[in-house]
């Protein structure tokens, strides 16, 4: 009964968003914080990780396939560039940000609750979901895409440092395969990953958050389930979108 | 005025408030106190709007609150200030920024305009020269002081104070108090005050409420407050400290 309360409660969270902005101006003002905030503020993250992956992914691969060495080598192109955008860098970037994000937001909603703050904005007349939430979600929307997309391409200039240092394959193999029979679709799908994930994270971290009660010690607790949560629900829908696009 | 009619609010099997009535008057420090429990913050939250009662009625000018819709609600709020326990002042805003929010949030005045209003209503608290300290920079008082420019500045017609007291010293309290009480009278406003702090009742109490186990127990004024003998809970509540009993018998043998 718990679970369903919550649900239930998480979509009227998410419904009663959906009113006209006091004023538009400041929503557009604390959009603009959360992207930089979310953006800029995991930049370093994401891309030490995702280069890392990349060069990983390209050196276990090489690995088994020289192994096989049935399979000629410029082949890694195309392995590693459509294993990061189709499952590596969305999941794994999005488990990143669960973890940075989502513990963020849960920990700054939950103390402007504990705080009062929250009640604050409510006796201003302020329509506090769409104002806190909001821009936290739409800011969220914007950029972990361009860090997922960044997340790519810093991915595959891993595979080819790892690839060519380790000696698996040339430069010229390695560009040659990911040149080589590139799907457009992938990338679509890595998008509709992006902005569900995006999603998730924020909705899940920031119903968390908003709904503390109690002290410092429920701060904690509420931090810790929006990671969790978060990450458990983009491992569902990660494989849901999988098999439903793929 | 804000009258309150028969306000009931449960939580689970707990019944917190009873079948409260009582009206607050414009102009006046209207005082609500009681023991720890009795309902008081739960009866204040209310009367804002922040819980719905399961029954009763709250009028704000002939307005009931329980029958607006979320247009109306949002224009009653804009009339209304509050002054929270714990002061409630956003942390990564400077004292400047939070009591510019609500102009920024709802009126359609220039900067200009705006920093004149915001530094009118600092230097009506005394605090002239902390625009742009944040919270975590300034004293307890001064944030109080700080709580009471936000509330004041979109000109409420309604205040609201929740222990405006806690935590302060009692020179720094009676300067609270005052400046509460000073406000009120200048503007006209409906200030209803939730406290457990005599000495603000005998300061600024013009009409005094008491709380007891979710109920209306007493209610009167200030004056009216130290002859009472009759109501128990009231007097155990008034006079817990031996030296408000002594006080109290030295002012009734003057007579």
């Amino acid at each position: 009964m718990g679970f369903l309360h919550d649900i239930g409660k998480y979509f009227l969270m998410i419904a009663s968003m959906f009113t006209r902005p006091e004023k538009l101006s400041m929503y557009a003002k604390e959009t603009m914080r959360q992207v930089y905030q979310i953006g800029i503020g995991s930049v370093l993250i994401i891309a030490i990780v995702s280069t890392f992956v990349g060069a990983v992914t390209a050196v276990q691969f090489s690995y088994q396939l020289e192994e096989i060495g049935l399979i000629p080598m410029w082949w890694m192109g195309i392995i590693v560039r459509d294993s990061l955008i189709l499952e590596m860098a969305p999941t794994i970037c999005a488990l990143l940000l669960a973890g940075k994000v989502g513990s963020n937001i849960a920990s700054e909603l939950g103390s402007m609750r504990v705080t009062d703050q929250i009640d604050a904005l409510e006796i201003m007349g302020v329509n506090t979901t769409a104002y806190l939430i909001g821009p936290k979600i739409i800011g969220a929307l914007i950029i972990i895409p361009f860090l997922i997309i960044m997340a790519v391409f810093l991915g595959i200039i891993g595979g080819l440092i790892a690839g060519t240092m380790g000696g698996f394959y040339s430069g010229a193999e390695y560009v040659r395969g990911l040149q080589d029979g590139h799907e457009t679709y992938y990338v679509v799908v890595m998008l509709i990953k992006c902005y569900v994930f995006a999603f998730i994270i924020t909705t899940i971290s920031c119903y968390q958050g908003f709904y503390v009660k109690g002290g410092a010690l429920e701060i904690g607790n509420a931090s810790t389930r929006a990671v969790v949560n978060s990450s458990i629900v983009i491992i569902v829908a990660n494989f849901l979108i999988a098999f439903l696009l793929l | 005025m804000i009258e309150a009619h028969n306000i009931r609010k449960r939580f689970g099997d707990q019944e917190i408030l009873k079948g409260i009535s009582t009206e607050f008057e414009n102009g006046k420090c209207n005082l609500i106190i009681g023991s720890s429990g009795a309902g008081k913050t739960v009866f204040l939250k209310c009367l804002v709007g922040l819980f719905d009662p399961e029954e009763g009625d709250i009028l704000y000018d002939n307005r009931a609150i329980g029958s607006m819709g979320v247009k109306e609600k949002k224009e009653l709020r804009n009339e209304m200030g509050m002054l929270f326990q714990g002061n409630a002042l956003f942390d990564s805003m400077t004292v400047e920024q939070n009591v510019r929010f609500p102009l920024d949030m709802f009126s359609d005045m220039t900067m200009e305009e705006k920093t004149a209003r915001v530094n009118f209503c600092l230097s009506r608290v005394n605090l002239p020269n902390a625009n742009n300290k944040y919270p975590g920079e300034i004293s307890g008082g001064m944030m109080k002081r700080v709580g009471i420019a936000r509330a004041i500045v979109m000109n409420p017609k309604y205040l609201f104070c929740d222990e405006p007291n806690s935590g302060l010293d009692p020179k720094t309290a009676m300067v609270i108090d005052d400046l509460i009480k000073e406000i009120t009278v200048e503007y006209n406003i409906t200030t209803v005050i939730n406290t457990h702090d005599m000495n603000s009742v005998m300061g600024i109490g013009d009409k005094v409420i008491f709380l007891h186990q979710g109920l209306k127990h007493w209610e009167g004024t200030k004056e009216e407050v130290l002859e009472e003998t009759e109501n128990k809970e009231l007097y155990e509540f008034i006079f817990a400290s031996d030296f408000l009993k002594k006080l109290r018998e030295a002012a009734l043998q003057n007579r």
